[in-house]
């Protein structure tokens, strides 16, 4: 047995793109027990709610984090519009569910392109980003912005995809379908990729299941959990499975994601087919007064809100439960016994999006 | 010692922002902006970096990280404070954990607004950025830095005696 020693690795750390802490204890290059520490990014927004008032909240929660912006945002609306009853227009619907595509599309990018560079992959990294601007070319020709879309609002949404949109937005999903082909069989097939990932990190179904894992990080453990199968938004129209794996590795965390792309690109070509006429946004009268809890998928796993109004415009309550502070079990785990050198690897694979986490 | 600016080494760091700025820093540095092309590069060393990007509003466990990486920055060094809530605490100025802006923390000479900023505008701050790396260079170089800051020193120091003799 060998002597123990504490390395901290981060806040700041190359692999990082956002701060977390955590200390690895070490004995002999594996590790024994990882413990993390969190509150870098924490800013205190939940409580934001006794300045603002709800439609003004709307705004905050979508800068609750940058890379899942759409989904916090529609997520807060959707639940405000429970309880407010309000009947949100179809064609809102199917819209919200085509830029939520769009917006998992670029984050499934974002993580590939991360994962590339976290095991010294440079040229697959800027490939990953490169596709992942056509993305954002979309996203702000039908929305204004490129990473804040600012579009959601109770009752429906600000901007209409007209159809010579919908036709650019068919266009780059063509394009990025071709490019992922590409990426895919680099992922997957690559031999200095796979040494990287195969057989590393394992987290079992069952263990997957007791930390209360979500996302693409369960699904590749075996766990068909997929919140759009609730049927929100228009997901309910789409013809959809959760995908899965078995492999309950790095490499089947991979394959998850990226076949998760072509998912969003088939919904977002059967949402466009399927787009009714009529108006995007609903009139919303009075002020919020009951609770709802909502559910749904974020491109990194299952987020929750909850929404509790008082008839003031003011909120008494909003709580956001985020899908990595779900996972950062899950990650604790599977860094037990690990080497050393895999350990940004590890932390990558889990997609973490801290800034959710600590909101 | 000059040609340092024709390739200036960044480090970017993640002060309690939304991640939205921090994902288009990372954005400038991919193939379709390319801060190379200025010869910017991105390092995860605050040692070797030159120029240090900092996001968001910096909330109080945050603070002593981002004194420690500047301090950490050999001299002359330039900060670029990257997005609204770090100019001013943007839209978590009135949150209770933010301390609102890099400036309430470490000196910041370029000041890039947005929400998020977008990569044309980040690549203009760090070239801005540049520009005041010259001149520091430029002074360090002719010593009137030392000068100054000796002056600065001595002159703290009689008032550290003048305020022990009262």
């Amino acid at each position: 047995m060998g002597k123990r020693s504490v390395i901290p690795y981060g806040p700041q750390h190359p692999v990082l793109p956002e701060p977390i802490h955590l200390d690895l204890v070490i004995e002999d290059e594996k590790i024994v027990e990882a413990i993390p520490s969190i509150g870098f990014i924490h800013r205190g927004l939940e409580k934001l709610t006794e300045k603002r008032d709800f439609n003004q909240m709307a705004y905050v929660a979508e800068r609750i984090c940058g890379i899942c912006s759409f989904g916090h945002g529609y997520g807060y609306c959707e639940a405000v519009e429970h309880v407010m009853n309000v009947e949100v227009p179809d064609r809102a619907k199917f819209l919200r569910t085509i830029w939520f595509e769009l917006s998992r599309l670029h984050s499934h990018l974002l993580w590939a392109g991360l994962m590339a560079d976290a095991f010294g992959f440079e040229n697959l990294f800027y490939q990953c980003w490169r596709v992942r601007e056509k993305v954002l070319d979309a996203i702000e020709l039908t929305t204004g912005g490129r990473v804040i879309f600012s579009v959601n609002k109770v009752g429906g949404v600000l901007k209409d995809i007209t159809p010579e949109m919908q036709k650019m937005i068919l266009e780059t999903v063509d394009f990025v379908e071709k490019e992922t082909k590409s990426l895919q069989k680099t992922f997957m097939n690559d031999y200095s990729v796979q040494s990287r990932m195969k057989g590393v990190g394992i987290l079992t179904k069952e263990q997957a299941h007791a930390f209360g894992c979500a996302g693409p990080f369960a699904r590749a453990s075996g766990i068909a959990t997929d919140m759009r199968m609730r049927g929100y938004a228009a997901y309910g129209e789409i013809d959809m499975e959760p995908i899965t794996s078995d492999d309950c590795d790095c490499y089947a965390r991979c394959d998850v994601r990226i076949r998760e792309i072509f998912q969003s690109i088939d919904i977002i070509r059967q949402a466009i087919s399927k787009i009714p006429e009529g108006e995007i946004a609903a009139a919303v009268k009075g002020n919020p007064d009951g609770e709802y809890f909502m559910r749904i998928e974020q491109p990194r796993g299952e987020a929750d809100y909850y929404i509790r109004g008082n008839g003031t415009p003011n909120l008494d309550r909003m709580r956001v439960r985020t899908p990595t502070f779900a996972n950062l079990a899950g990650l604790c785990e599977t860094l037990k016994g690990a080497d050393y050198a895999d350990v940004g690897i590890l932390v990558v694979t889990i997609d973490p999006c801290i800034s959710c986490t600590e909101r | 010692m000059y040609k340092i600016t024709r390739s200036p080494w960044v480090m970017h760091y993640d002060g309690s922002s939304c991640n939205g700025c921090d994902i288009e820093v990372l954005a400038c540095l991919t193939p379709v902006y390319d801060a190379e092309r200025f010869g910017i590069v991105n390092t995860g060393d605050p040692m070797q970096a030159d120029i240090l990007l900092i996001t968001g509003g910096i909330n109080t466990q945050n603070a002593p990280v981002v004194k420690q990486l500047y301090e950490q920055m050999s001299d002359p060094k330039v900060v670029v404070a990257v997005g609204v809530c770090a100019c001013t605490g943007g839209v978590f100025k009135e949150c209770y954990n933010i301390l609102g802006g890099a400036d309430q923390v470490i000196p910041v000479d370029v000041y890039v607004p947005g929400c998020a900023a977008r990569p044309q505008a980040i690549i203009d701050g760090i070239v801005k950025g540049i520009g005041i790396f010259q001149e520091r260079l430029n002074k360090m170089e002719s010593g009137e830095d030392e000068k100054s800051s000796q002056e600065e020193k001595d002159s703290s120091e009689e008032k550290e005696e003048a305020g022990k003799e009262e």
